[in-house]
């Protein structure tokens, strides 16, 4: 039997991944590619509470498929943007992307 | 003879499980058997179905096709075919990414392999009864394109990158009918287990039901698994071979094999989804019509037999289809390919869950599986129809307009066409242009 | 025991392949452990029962976004071939962010899931038959669409899906010349 907490310490540890990779990339894809590891991470959270929890309740489940859904739109919309600017600023390096700073 | 008998009314499996008892081991053991004698299966298959494939072709072409290596009709030639590629050398090109490149061909066999495990060859005879069969099927076949994606990286040739970029456009687009058309017979089942929608095709089998959705679903199989008309991922001419132009040995003939072994999965998942499977709608069809009680192939003695022989002949049926188109059409454009699917096909195949999923519910309950069928085979006739007349009338449009162009150019001198024809200023082209414009 | 093993094997391989991830100096080469990630996120839902979350999983994540990101990638392919350091100058406050994080996590966690077996009350899964894990995806399905339930955020999903399409069908047409018309 595996006791809950496991699934939230490995939760944990792919957040705090996901955020770090947030964090200190400097890569726009890469970055997405962190938020997407956050995101993961809510949902191992998401099922798991719902199978020790309320499993005869699909809340959790439903959230999730929400969870997925959002982070389809946001790697459709983050990529297009990400393609975007590197034809006209060619660069993908987030922190080049000041043009609004000066 | 009690052993014959005990060997066709239960499995094998249930034989062993009487043989060596309840323990805990005796389930990991039969599923390793399982996996092992499935697998062993779709391999060996495919080197009879190489076989199948280029002597079909040949008849096709008025040829003979192989004809020496194994006797008369060549039926060693592809062994020894097996045994030249595993005998050629291992090559990897020296710039290649070599994880990628030497994976690729690894996954797309892993995926092929994998959805073998709930096609159910016979009644009870099933890898695994999944209660979301369907949706496992499709979601295994997506690794696939995540292997072609590795092949033409890995490689590193443009021609391999470019036709890798062609060959996820496509499957990724064909993938949304496919879906959708695979969302009709699910709903109409009540369920995504393949078990349980062969179960739904009783008396009824979903190609009279819902014959558009076949189509379609036969359509977007082609495209999936690159076959004619839609093998532009290998297509010689434009892209050497596609993704895996620089593969050889027994690397390139995984590919090969993934192929074969999907296009024969495909037409197995036709047989199951679309003719029943391992029952036999059609005969029972009859049945219930003069009001005799349809047969059950589960339930009856020498079932799992019959139903396993009459799944062979359906699967097989299909995949000669397959063949036969592969070696009458011609190949379309890359433009046309994704013109077809998404202007055509998407939203095609939208109009049609739709109308399902509406019939479906206003049906009255009463009417019986009979009477539902007929229904739901008018407003799937009405919609093909209804779908050929506006394809009529956009080509009516399409011909008059350019019809009129050419008319319009040639009367351009002497000033006699309609209302376009006092326009002298500028050349044939701008006339032609306004003519377009004006529609 | 058997079930220990397997998720102890998926869970050095998830957290190992999202280490690659946002270490990797090869873009490429994160994005597939990324794919290995979300493999072993699917593993981890198969051994939670949600079967249907794994497939969703397999068919949305490998087989969609994975693949955009491995375009995008390629599309923007000469930025890999840069020589520039692949981490900003505040990684190392990241870092430390990131491990702040975890160890707040790993602190709520620990104290109201105790991993000692005399606490194991809240750990354990509440017992049900086989029949309502069996019976999740029709509930699931109803769930959606019941106007009880989720009905609402689903069209919202929908509408979000379109919108998302659409805009970044927008968003990534090549630009118009503008003295074309």
């Amino acid at each position: 039997m595996i006791p809950l907490s496991w699934y939230l310490l490995v939760a944990a540890a792919l957040f705090s991944i996901g955020l770090y990779g947030v964090f200190a990339r400097r890569n726009a894809v890469a970055i997405l590619m962190s938020v997407e590891l956050i995101l993961n991470a809510v949902n191992i959270n998401l099922v798991a509470f719902w199978r020790y929890r309320t499993p005869e309740i699909p809340s959790g489940m439903v959230w999730a498929i929400f969870v997925l859904v959002v982070a389809a739109a946001e790697a459709a919309v983050g990529l297009a943007l990400v393609i975007s600017i590197y034809r006209n600023r060619d660069s993908v390096i987030a922190e080049e992307l000041d043009l609004l700073k000066n | 003879m009690e052993f014959l008998k005990s060997l066709v009314e239960l499995t094998l499996f249930d034989y062993l499980r009487q043989v060596w008892g309840n323990a805990a081991w005796v389930e990991v053991v039969l599923d390793i058997i399982g996996v092992v004698v499935v697998s062993t299966f779709c391999l060996l298959v495919v080197v009879f179905l190489i076989w199948l494939e280029r002597k079909v072709i040949a008849r096709i072409q008025d040829r003979i096709g192989p004809n020496r290596v194994g006797g008369k009709y060549g039926l060693l030639q592809t062994v020894a075919d097996v045994l030249k590629l595993l005998s050629k050398e291992s090559f990897t090109p020296a710039d290649a990414d070599k994880p990628a490149y030497n994976a690729a061909p690894f996954l797309i066999v892993i995926s092929a392999l994998l959805m073998w495990a709930v096609l159910p060859f016979a009644p009870g005879v099933v890898g695994v009864d999944l209660n979301i069969g369907l949706f496992y099927i499709l979601s295994v076949s997506s690794i696939s394109v995540v292997s072609l994606l590795l092949a033409g990286w890995g490689s590193n040739n443009k021609y391999a990158l470019l036709g890798a970029f062609r060959s996820v456009a496509q499957l990724v687009s064909y993938e949304v009918p496919m879906i959708l058309s695979l969302v009709v017979p699910i709903l109409l089942a009540r369920s995504m287990s393949t078990q349980d929608i062969i179960g739904a095709q009783l008396v009824a089998p979903f190609m009279f039901v819902v014959p558009l959705s076949a189509i379609i679903f036969f359509i977007s199989s082609l495209a999936e698994t690159g076959r004619t008309p839609f093998d532009l991922l290998e297509a010689e001419s434009e892209i050497v071979a596609g993704f895996h132009t620089e593969y050889s040995g027994m690397k390139f003939g995984m590919f090969f094999l993934a192929e074969f072994m999907s296009t024969l999965f495909m037409s197995g998942l036709f047989a199951v989804v679309y003719w029943g499977g391992w029952s036999l709608p059609i005969l029972n069809m009859i049945l219930s019509l003069f009001g005799v009680t349809p047969i059950d192939l589960s339930v009856i003695a020498f079932g799992r037999l019959i139903g396993l022989v009459v799944f062979f002949v359906k699967m097989f049926a299909v995949y000669f289809v397959y063949i036969w188109i592969r070696g009458t059409l011609p190949r379309v454009r890359v433009d046309q390919l994704l013109n077809f699917n998404w202007k055509f096909l998407v939203p095609l195949t939208l109009v049609l869950v739709l109308v399902v999923a509406v019939v479906d519910k206003l049906i009255p309950a009463e009417m019986g599986v009979l009477g539902r069928a007929a229904i739901h085979l008018m407003t799937n006739l009405l919609i093909g129809f209804g779908t050929i007349e506006v394809l009529r009338q956009s080509a009516r449009r399409k011909r008059l307009l350019v019809e009129e162009v050419e008319t319009a150019v040639s009367h351009h001198d002497d000033h006699g066409h309609g209302d376009h024809g006092h326009d002298d200023h500028g050349d044939h082209a701008m006339h032609g242009a306004d003519v377009v414009a004006a529609h | 025991m058997a079930e220990q093993i397997i998720f102890v094997i998926l869970a050095v391989l998830t957290i190992g392949s999202a280490l690659a991830v946002v270490t990797n100096r090869n873009l490429f080469r994160s994005a597939l452990a990324l794919m290995v990630t979300f493999l072993g996120v699917a593993g981890f839902y198969v051994l939670l029962e949600a079967g249907f979350l794994a497939a969703s999983q397999l068919l949305v994540y490998i087989g969609a976004i994975s693949i955009l990101i491995i375009f995008a990638i390629m599309m923007t392919r000469r930025m890999m071939q840069t020589s520039e350091a692949s981490f900003n100058a505040q990684w190392g406050l990241g870092l430390f962010a990131a491990m702040v994080v975890l160890v707040i996590l790993g602190f709520v966690i620990g104290n109201y899931w105790p991993l000692a077996p005399a606490d194991m009350f809240l750990q354990t899964r509440t017992p049900v038959s086989d029949a309502v894990i069996e019976n999740s995806v029709v509930e699931l399905g109803k769930a959606i669409v019941s106007p009880n339930a989720f009905v609402l955020p689903f069209e919202l999903a929908s509408i979000l899906l379109l919108a998302a399409l659409i805009g970044s069908i927008v968003v990534a047409w090549p630009p118009q010349e503008e003295n074309e018309a």
